[in-house]
């Protein structure tokens, strides 16, 4: 196997990763405030057809984009006010977001069903991406995996260096003590449903706008909820989110790759395995209390209330 | 300013008002999203609530296509009142269906009468069996079951296409991912002629008053639902959580279980790669929206299983898109989840301020 | 109070709209898998019944559920359909064989016609077209086009139908590119737009310069496009999604099909058969050329066809032997169709092995 050949490989994990990374940074940011959205597919689902529909009718990808923000903020937006301000239950809210979201996405985009648009192409970084190998893999690509990695960074700075990521952690792991030293407890969730809600539908517009730029009804094929386990899978941590998104999608172009050198691998036993992986991480995880106690958000899909 | 005030006991009157006052807004949303579509409204709303029940092969179809559903949810249920939040049914639901099958291919040239109800005690063991290893993950290990149970339903769904695509496909069957069909002694009698409707849709009624029984008559159902509103008094009364974990683990288990035996021993008659348009994740939303209840659960479910064959109906008779149904049911869940929240609140406005003069008042 | 007024009126003028004495047209139903769309096989069908809308005028009456779960739904709404007043039902998916099957227990009066199935009844018809013969075709063009001689091959499931298209290609392929070989790899799926991309991306990092597929998304033509090298489509044509990339595509054309078959209902004439037809019958084409195929290649691809149309040409004629060394045909033989209807063998020039 050559030089090129692997950084092939690697930066078609890369794209594979990136919708899956978009997301699972969204939820896990979610999550570690105590709030479990389980409408990441629905909100993937109208990120994308709100994207290319806005992008087709202006021929702006700019605004494509925006659109695919908006319309995850939107969806988040239902969530929040159903869970966060009315106390529903937030894994059948997220469930009902999930098939409101399928509907909705499919009869907005009834009219743009299999059509296509000219999408977004790489933007190469002068110089740096002439480097042999290491240009190839991170400054030969297009807009929105630099903007993943930025906000990855973002992510990691928030947990590692600020007070409001201090303030997040406590509102996720105890929202009593919380709201005891004086952080805003639904305000804070509420935002941070949002911007989730906006990286959901940011990689929704990534699938439709960039990765294949056409719609179709369900195109996210059930990103969503690997990326639901990808940040479980990274234990809520900002690195391991990067570098589960990217080990999943290795793992779903594995098989791929296999068959083109000749080697026979099952599918379906493939795809099973990054779930069985996410299993066992959590495993290991949680045998260890205090260990658990430092990563799983403990007040996580409990309905909280300021008395 | 409006604001939300937390009653002094639950109200009774919210309980039975807000799913209507939720049917009431998704009529009226729907009503406008039909005027949106050039469609009048009414002969719409009929073909999508009403059509469909008009004679009695639509009502065997709507037993048929909530039993899986209800069965689900009744079982869910029991779990989510002891305050375990398994997701797993739709995982549990394909892992019944694939014993079921291994059973029912097992006897597909014997003529015995024995196999039929075999291949259902089979497809109850292994969602039992399924859900087992959930159960096992949060007592053994400690792990949270909400994370464990979604990744199962993945492992689910995947063994499943292996199955179809592998060992289980149908050997003079030109490779198609699908199974054999089933031997005529290994699939559910038609309980009505006309109509689809087979013994499946009996098992939901006998589950329904067990649950029940189990929930409001028995010592075990307080143990449940001491369990679930304080765990602290479960312990204190020497209730084993473990035990009460265990059982209502393995119980829900066995009903989506059997929910999957009849869908491949009803209306499939052989195991293919979609034996459930998402069931298990349905009845979730339906344990919720029955509020934990038996009898909320079963109006809950057949609610949505009408809504499923309305979108079907108004697509065939006016030819308008399928996604409606998504739309329906997810207004349905939005209004619904979000009236329930006068059960326990109340809305007042906020004293102070000249258009709010300093009083309560109450709106119930 | 105005709401039950209309509701009671709607009831009751329910018997008039039924007592319309005009001669009723015949009533044809058409079940879908998937969206109709723009391109891919539900799409092909949905042109069919368009056309026939279009000849038959007031004679007929078409309509159609898209986007069908093969699964405890299929059954129903076929079921719905007959039970409706349909007269004669499509059903244009393999999963829809044994809900059509019994659907039409039910309903011996009504004409049913399931596309890609093996299993018939008295009032169960099933079709299909020789796609293969346009397939060899593409493959004798992307033989031409190609340079490397490394083909990508982008496949749904190993069924039959996909593994006698992937064989149909080779041979055209190599019949022009001798030393040709075409490197394989199956999806599980039907449909996964990014996935099937990265299989077409992946296929062509392993030296590809011409990638095909036997799955229903875009995504190969789109990431044969974004490499910048050639794609031949299927199911309809697919240029939209690659300009520059899009060579062909081996087209379904069920208008005469569905046409001929309406005749036969209405005249009574209808049996119960199997069709399988291709250039022959009209069923099966090639979609319009990219203008960078010299037209030195498009006159021998033309002239292949002529003899495919006249049956002079059959793809499958010997020699043929397998990749393992197995002669399939001896020369001048021709794989007879029982064999294609179940083949389960790559030809020589087929990288790997199939998976089981």
């Amino acid at each position: 196997m050559d030089l090129d050949f692997f950084s092939a490989i690697l930066s078609a994990t890369i794209r594979t990763g990136t919708p899956l990374l978009l997301v699972a940074l969204g939820e896990m940011l979610v999550e570690k405030s105590g709030v479990l959205n389980l409408g990441q597919e629905g909100m993937l689902l109208i990120g994308a057809v709100a994207g290319f529909i806005a992008a087709s009718q202006s021929d702006s990808l700019v605004l494509g984009f925006m659109a695919a923000i908006a319309g995850g903020i939107g969806m988040a937006f239902i969530f929040a006010i159903v869970t966060l301000f009315l106390n529903a239950n937030q894994i059948a809210t997220g469930l009902a977001l999930t098939i409101f979201g399928v509907g909705l996405s499919a009869f907005l985009g009834a009219d743009y069903e299999g059509k296509t648009i000219a999408g977004l192409t790489k933007t190469p970084i002068p110089l740096l991406s002439d480097i042999p190998f290491i240009g190839a893999l991170f400054f030969d690509h297009d807009v929105i995996v630099y903007v993943s990695w930025t906000l990855f960074i973002g992510m990691w700075l928030l947990f590692k260096k600020s007070t409001l990521g201090l303030n997040i952690r406590a509102v996720g792991e105890n929202p009593d003590a919380a709201n005891a030293i004086g952080i805003n407890v639904i305000p804070l969730r509420f935002a941070l449903v949002l911007v989730g809600g906006a990286l959901a539908g940011l990689a929704g517009g990534y699938l439709s706008l960039v990765y294949t730029p056409l719609w179709t009804e369900d195109m996210s094929a059930g990103r969503g909820w690997i990326a639901l386990a990808i940040v479980v899978f990274a234990s809520w941590k900002a690195t391991r989110v990067l570098l589960g998104a990217y080990l999943f999608g290795f793992a779903s172009i594995l098989h791929l790759a296999a068959q083109g050198m000749g080697v026979n691998l099952s599918a379906n036993l493939l795809a099973m395995l990054p779930y069985v992986a996410t299993i066992v991480v959590l495993v290991i995880l949680s045998r260890n209390k205090l260990k658990l106690q430092l990563s799983e958000p403990l007040a996580l899909a409990k309905p909280w209330r300021k008395e | 300013m409006m604001t939300l005030a937390k009653r002094q006991q639950p109200s009774h009157f919210w309980v039975y008002l807000s799913p209507l006052l939720a049917i009431a807004l998704t009529l009226a949303t729907g009503s406008l999203l039909f005027a949106l579509l050039d469609v009048d409204p009414l002969h719409a709303l009929t073909t999508f609530f009403i059509t469909p029940l008009s004679d009695t092969f639509g009502v065997g179809e709507l037993l048929i296509k909530s039993t899986p559903i209800l069965l689900c949810a009744l079982g869910l249920s029991l779990c989510y009142r002891a305050g375990i939040w398994n997701i797993g049914a739709e995982g549990q639901l394909i892992a019944g269906s694939i014993s079921t099958t291994l059973i029912a291919l097992a006897f597909i040239d014997s003529n015995t009468g024995f196999s039929l109800p075999l291949a259902l005690l089979a497809g109850m063991l292994g969602g039992a069996v399924f859900a087992g290893i959930a159960a096992l993950l949060k007592y053994q290990f400690n792990t949270n079951e909400i994370l464990t149970t979604i990744m199962l339903n993945y492992i689910a769904y995947h063994l499943l296409q292996w199955g179809v695509h592998g060992p289980l496909r149908d050997p003079n069957g030109f490779n198609f991912p699908e199974s054999a069909l089933f031997d005529a002694n290994t699939i559910l009698p038609i309980l009505l002629d006309g109509t689809r409707a087979h013994l499946g849709v009996l098992f939901t009624p006998i589950v329904l008053v067990l649950t029940w029984v189990l929930l409001s008559k028995s010592f075990a159902g307080f143990q449940i639902e001491t369990l679930g509103l304080s765990p602290l008094s479960a312990r204190m009364a020497g209730f084993s959580s473990k035990k009460i974990g265990y059982s209502v683990f393995l119980l829900s288990g066995a009903l989506a279980g059997l929910a999957g035996a009849i869908e491949v021993t009803g209306p499939i008659g052989q195991l293919v790669p979609q034996v459930s348009p998402g069931y298990g994740f349905a009845a979730i939303i339906v344990a919720f929206l029955g509020r934990l209840h038996p009898v909320g659960i079963m109006l809950a479910g057949l609610l949505m299983g009408l809504i499923h064959l309305g979108g079907e109906l108004v697509q065939l008779e006016l030819g308008l898109p399928k996604s409606i149904t998504g739309i329906f049911q997810g207004l349905l869940l939005f209004y619904l989840l979000s009236c329930d929240v006068f059960i326990q609140y109340r809305l007042t406005t906020q004293p102070g301020g000249l258009l709010h003069p300093k009083k309560t008042q109450k709106v119930t | 109070m105005k709401i039950i007024t209309s509701f009671l009126l709607f009831f009751s003028l329910l018997p008039l709209a039924m007592a319309d004495k005009k001669p009723k047209p015949l009533e044809v139903g058409f079940v879908y898998v998937s969206p109709t769309g723009e391109a891919g096989w539900t799409h092909t069908h949905d042109l069919g019944r368009q056309h026939i809308e279009k000849v038959f005028g007031n004679t007929i009456k078409t309509r159609y559920v898209e986007s069908v779960k093969e699964g405890a739904d299929a059954e129903r709404v076929i079921m719905q359909m007959a039970k409706g007043g349909a007269d004669l039902i499509f059903s244009t998916s393999f999963g829809f064989m044994n809900p059509t099957l019994k659907v039409a227990k039910r309903f011996p009066k009504v004409t049913f016609m399931h596309a890609t199935g093996y299993k018939r009844a008295k009032n169960v018809s099933t079709y299909f077209d020789r796609i293969y013969e346009a397939r060899y075709l593409s493959g004798v063009i992307a033989g031409h086009m190609s340079k490397s001689g490394i083909s990508g091959y982008v496949a749904a499931f190993p069924i039959p139908e996909v593994i006698r298209g992937i064989n149909a290609y080779t041979l055209g392929f190599r019949s022009v590119n001798p030393k040709g070989k075409i490197k394989v790899v199956w999806m599980n799926s039907w449909f996964d737009p990014a996935k099937e991309r990265e299989a077409a991306e992946s296929l062509i990092r392993q030296g590809a310069d011409v990638i095909a597929q036997h799955t229903d998304s875009p995504g190969p033509v789109q990431g044969a496009e974004a490499a910048g090298v050639y794609a031949i489509g299927y199911h309809s044509d697919m240029s939209v999604y690659g300009k520059k990339a899009h060579l062909t595509s081996p087209v379904h054309n069920w208008n005469g099909f569905y046409e001929d078959t309406v005749n036969q209902v209405l005249k009574g004439t209808w049996k119960s058969t199997d069709t399988w037809e291709g250039y022959s019958a009209n069923m099966t084409t090639l979609a319009p050329f990219n203008p960078a195929i010299p037209q030195s290649v498009i006159n021998q691809v033309k002239q292949l066809e002529a003899q495919i149309k006249a049956k002079t040409l059959h793809p499958f004629t010997g020699p043929i032997t397998s990749n393992k060394g197995k002669i399939l045909a001896k020369k001048g033989q021709v794989i007879p169709d029982e064999e294609l209807r179940k083949m389960q063998v790559y030809v020589e020039g087929v990288e790997g092995e199939l998976p089981n």
